[in-house]
């Protein structure tokens, strides 16, 4: 069971008539980076919705290392170890850059405080927002948004906000982290930077990726292994060349 | 029992009035019009005043209609219309601002003392033995048919088609070439002269007037527009009357009757808790 | 020793200033008390403008840091007041010493107050915005009306309650100082980030595992705790307490000092509290009869003036013209808003058009990274 960090069995759900997503059957490796991707409305978002509890699926489950949690909160699987970053982009835009890592990093046990503790300024408090300061500092440094730490969400630069809102998911320590569209909007440039980080953070970080991405260099350049997704059914799996090779995608994609 | 029942149902009919305006500006304007309630009570010192100049209580309810919907329109426009985009929070704000507005200006006009202000004079009718009040009956098919008369309004005219599209996806209506801005305003001059009528039923049940008339009834109404689901027409209906019946019943029953507006109250937070878009809310997927 | 100093090593200067502004309000009339009994009127505005802050900074929890429109603070209040100084009445015939009781009372009533803010904040977990804001509205007149009826309290003639004397302000501004150390503590902590968060972005905060739950209960009750200690400060300083004091309109008022103050700022709010408490003292003597409204018609003006100007989209660049923290950060060398004015508004675009439409896989892009394989991405 636990082969696979992320196993999904028939994962499916349907509003009203509409089936957005059915028989998604996902299995992923620990240490992978994993595609998703797919013609506008092939359902990609909707598994990411899936997989961190905002739908409910209605049909099928899934597993996080053998542990199932359909049906959870979309907080207790962040807890259990799934991150996500939005397709347009959620961050929280009127406070500080390192405000939102520090978000990211509230719910792990190390940074464990009381709100009476706080309240009361006891000498925990300190070491713990001091902790908590240093932890996301480090982060920051990874992403290259360390000079940046005091400005607002808001006013960064679009390809930085992206990098941003990997890098609060990234806090809240998931075993499985989910990119939705990490590169749209990047310039050349900003997109090889990102390959490099995603990659940086698979080997440095015992971490592994699920990201959905349109920009298909950006998928062969970087995944192991893709799902290809029409109309909210699976059309393909495997190995990367294989797919993009494979009949039925070609066909779905350019509609001949 | 039957009159209690008939009595509620006309409240609710005051009620519904109210509600649909509150409703209706949602739907359109996804705002709340904290001030709506204020709106009555300005209907009914224009009653007032023209009742005064001896006008005739037909002239004094068109009075009241004309002088409701051009405060509605100027209410929208200077308070409204420069939040249009800003958060949800700043505009109740605002609303509740104006209400204060309304209010104060009231009774540096007319005095905080309560007037009295008879448009009709009650009579009693006799239906199979038992005793009926005209202006509640009045009240209740007129209020009917201004109801159904909206809905037709809404669902086969040029403009009611125009809100239902502004409703549904402002946005898109825009660019399917509707003047949003002239069919915000357009609601907002319905709502108000649906508020004067309620107003004018109201004066027909308590025949006085005072700066803060349209307070207490405007929340109730704003808790049945919520209580139907907040921007549906029918809704609102359902909502008022309901909300009326349950009012008349528990003051009917002498251990209640104390408790008349919090039982109206915490029935409004038991159907929000059961069913938090209201009874005939549409449900709204936040997109993720 | 080492507590004091972490404590004063966390502290903002922010917050040393609004600790300030009260222990100025203690110290000035106590010195001037030495010379001459400070006279009645002036230690009851002070007592006044002790429970306004309370119900101003901790209404500003709610509305300013959760985000969600509270409309029936002065409920909590009404709670408070009701069952502290019940309480106190009784107490002071076993207890000698009448400050202990008020502690006791005022504890008790900010307790019940507390549980009260419980209850209200469960459907606060299922309702936002004007449902939220019609659910609390109908919340402080059921308590209204209920206090109303009970004859323990006195029904609608009120509860007579026992004045606590002329003293009463330095008690309540010193639990003011204790209360904002409370609240300035738990907001510039982990708990208080994650209370923003949820307000600038709940969907965002959800995904990041914050428990949002857990969160919006704690702002309600911890909350409606200081309201309902203000109640106690104001049946002990008002008698009898009656029910119509806590009218709707009472929650508006409070929520005008929030609005005026700024939503977010405790600063603001303190100084809004003590300026419209003062504004009402004096005016409630200058103004008789009708022309009282003209009080509320002032409220009125500045609610709708403050409000559209702060949140208008049209007065945006004016806005950030006069914004007072903008004359200070333009002296730092990093200038956010300069420095990416023109990337600005991609975040606005975004929201506008899903990225779905705009970058379609079949748009073919110039790859200059990796030659070798372009053919793959023209399929």
């Amino acid at each position: 069971m636990a082969d696979y960090v992320l196993e999904t069995k028939n994962l499916g759900i349907s509003f009203g008539g509409l089936k957005a997503a059915q028989d998604v059957n996902l299995k992923i490796k620990k240490g992978q980076i994993y595609g998703l991707i797919g013609p506008n409305g092939a359902g990609k978002t909707t598994v990411f919705n899936l997989l961190t509890g905002v739908y409910k699926p209605t049909t099928g489950t899934f597993f996080l290392d053998g542990e199932e949690l359909n049906g959870k909160t979309q907080e207790t699987i962040n807890h259990k170890g799934i991150a996500r970053t939005f397709q347009n982009i959620r961050l929280f835009n009127n406070m500080s850059v390192i405000r939102n890592v520090l978000v990211g990093l509230h719910n792990q046990p190390e940074f464990k405080c009381n709100p009476f503790v706080s309240m009361l300024k006891l000498p925990k408090h300190y070491s713990t927002e001091e902790r908590m300061r240093d932890k996301a500092k480090e982060i920051l440094r990874i992403f290259d948004l360390y000079e940046e730490r005091n400005n607002l969400a808001c006013n960064l630069p679009y390809g930085k906000q992206r990098k941003l809102e990997i890098a609060r998911a990234l806090a809240t320590n998931p075993k499985l982290l989910l990119l939705d569209e990490p590169a749209a909007g990047m310039n050349p440039h900003e997109t090889q930077e990102l390959m490099d980080t995603v990659r940086f953070l698979r080997d440095n970080f015992d971490i592994t990726i699920l990201l959905i991405e349109h920009d298909l260099k950006f998928v062969s350049g970087l995944c192991d292994e893709i799902t290809v997704l029409n109309f909210g059914t699976v059309l393909c799996q495997g190995k990367v060349d294989d797919a993009l090779n494979d009949p039925e995608v070609v066909k779905a994609y350019i509609g001949g | 029992m039957l009159s209690t029942i008939l009595d509620g149902l006309s409240l609710g009919a005051i009620y519904a009035l109210i509600a649909l305006g509150y409703t209706m500006v949602y739907g359109i304007a996804k705002m709340l019009n904290f001030a709506h309630g204020d709106i009555i009570m300005v209907g009914a010192y224009a009653i007032l005043v023209t009742l005064n100049a001896n006008g005739h209580p037909f002239l004094a309810v068109i009075a009241a209609v004309l002088v409701c919907m051009i405060l509605g329109i100027i209410i929208e426009k200077v308070a409204y219309k420069p939040l249009r985009g800003a958060s949800p929070l700043a505009v109740l704000i605002t609303a509740i601002g104006v209400s204060y507005l309304l209010q104060s200006v009231a009774q540096l006009i007319f005095g905080s003392k309560s007037q009295a202000v008879t448009i009709t004079t009650a009579k009693m009718v006799k239906i199979a033995s038992a005793e009926f009040n005209l202006n509640t009956i009045l009240t209740l098919v007129v209020g009917a048919i201004i109801m159904i008369v909206l809905t037709l309004f809404i669902k086969f005219t040029r403009t009611g088609r125009a809100m239902q599209a502004v409703s549904e996806d402002r946005g898109a209506a825009q660019l399917m070439g509707v003047n949003v801005n002239k069919i915000i305003m357009i609601t907002f001059a319905i709502g108000s002269a649906l508020a004067a009528c309620a107003g004018v039923f109201y004066l027909m049940q308590i025949p006085s007037v005072s700066p803060t008339l349209g307070s207490m009834p405007g929340i109730k109404a704003f808790a049945a527009a919520v209580i139907g689901g907040i921007g549906s027409i029918p809704g609102a209906m359902l909502g008022g009357v309901l909300l009326g019946v349950v009012e008349k019943l528990a003051l009917n029953v002498p251990v209640l009757a104390p408790y008349a507006n919090a039982i109206v109250f915490a029935l409004l937070i038991i159907i929000l808790l059961v069913r938090p878009i209201g009874l005939l809310g549409k449900k709204r997927r936040e997109k993720v | 020793m080492s507590y004091l100093k972490n404590v004063k090593k966390g502290m903002r200067f922010k917050d040393m200033f609004n600790y300030l502004i009260i222990v100025v309000m203690l110290v000035v009339p106590l010195l001037i008390g030495v010379f001459d009994n400070l006279p009645r009127s002036s230690s009851g505005l002070l007592a006044q403008m002790a429970y306004s802050i309370l119900l101003a900074v901790s209404l500003n929890l709610v509305v300013g840091f959760l985000g969600e429109l509270s409309l029936g603070h002065a409920g909590f209040m009404c709670v408070g007041a009701y069952i502290g100084c019940y309480l106190a009445k009784e107490l002071y015939d076993v207890i000698d010493s009448k400050l202990l009781v008020l502690i006791i009372s005022m504890l008790v009533g900010g307790l019940v107050a507390a549980v009260f803010g419980f209850i209200i904040g469960l459907p606060a977990l299922r309702l936002k915005g004007d449902y939220l804001a019609i659910v609390t509205l109908a919340f402080g007149e059921i308590v209204r009306t209920i206090f109303k009826n009970l004859p323990t309290f006195g029904a609608a003639l009120g509860l007579s309650t026992k004045k606590y004397g002329n003293d009463l302000y330095i008690v309540a501004l010193v639990v003011v100082l204790i209360s904002l150390f409370l609240i300035q503590n738990i907001i510039r902590s982990k708990h208080g980030r994650a209370i923003t968060a949820i307000r600038d972005n709940e969907i965002a905060a959800k995904a990041m595992g914050i428990n949002i739950t857990y969160y919006k209960l704690f702002v309600f009750v911890f909350a409606a705790f200081f309201a309902g200690i203000a109640g106690v400060i104001y049946g002990s300083y008002v008698t009898p307490v009656v029910y119509s004091f806590f009218s709707f309109n009472y929650s508006i008022e409070i929520l005008v000092m929030v609005v005026l103050g700024g939503m977010g700022n405790i600063t603001g709010s303190i100084i809004s509290a003590v300026f419209i408490t003062y504004l009402n003292f004096t005016l409630q003597t200058q103004l008789s009869g009708d022309l009282a409204a003209l009080r509320y018609l002032v409220y009125a003006i500045i609610l709708i003036v403050v409000v559209i100007f702060n949140n208008a989209p049209a007065l945006k660049s004016v806005r950030e013209r006069f914004s007072i923290s903008n004359l200070f950060r333009s002296k730092k060398k990093n200038n956010p808003s300069k420095q990416y004015s023109d990337t600005n508004r991609w975040d606005v675009v975004t929201t506008k058009i899903p990225m779905d439409e705009v970058l379609t896989t079949d748009v073919k892009q110039e790859d200059p990274y990796k030659p070798d394989k372009k053919e793959k991405g023209g399929k």
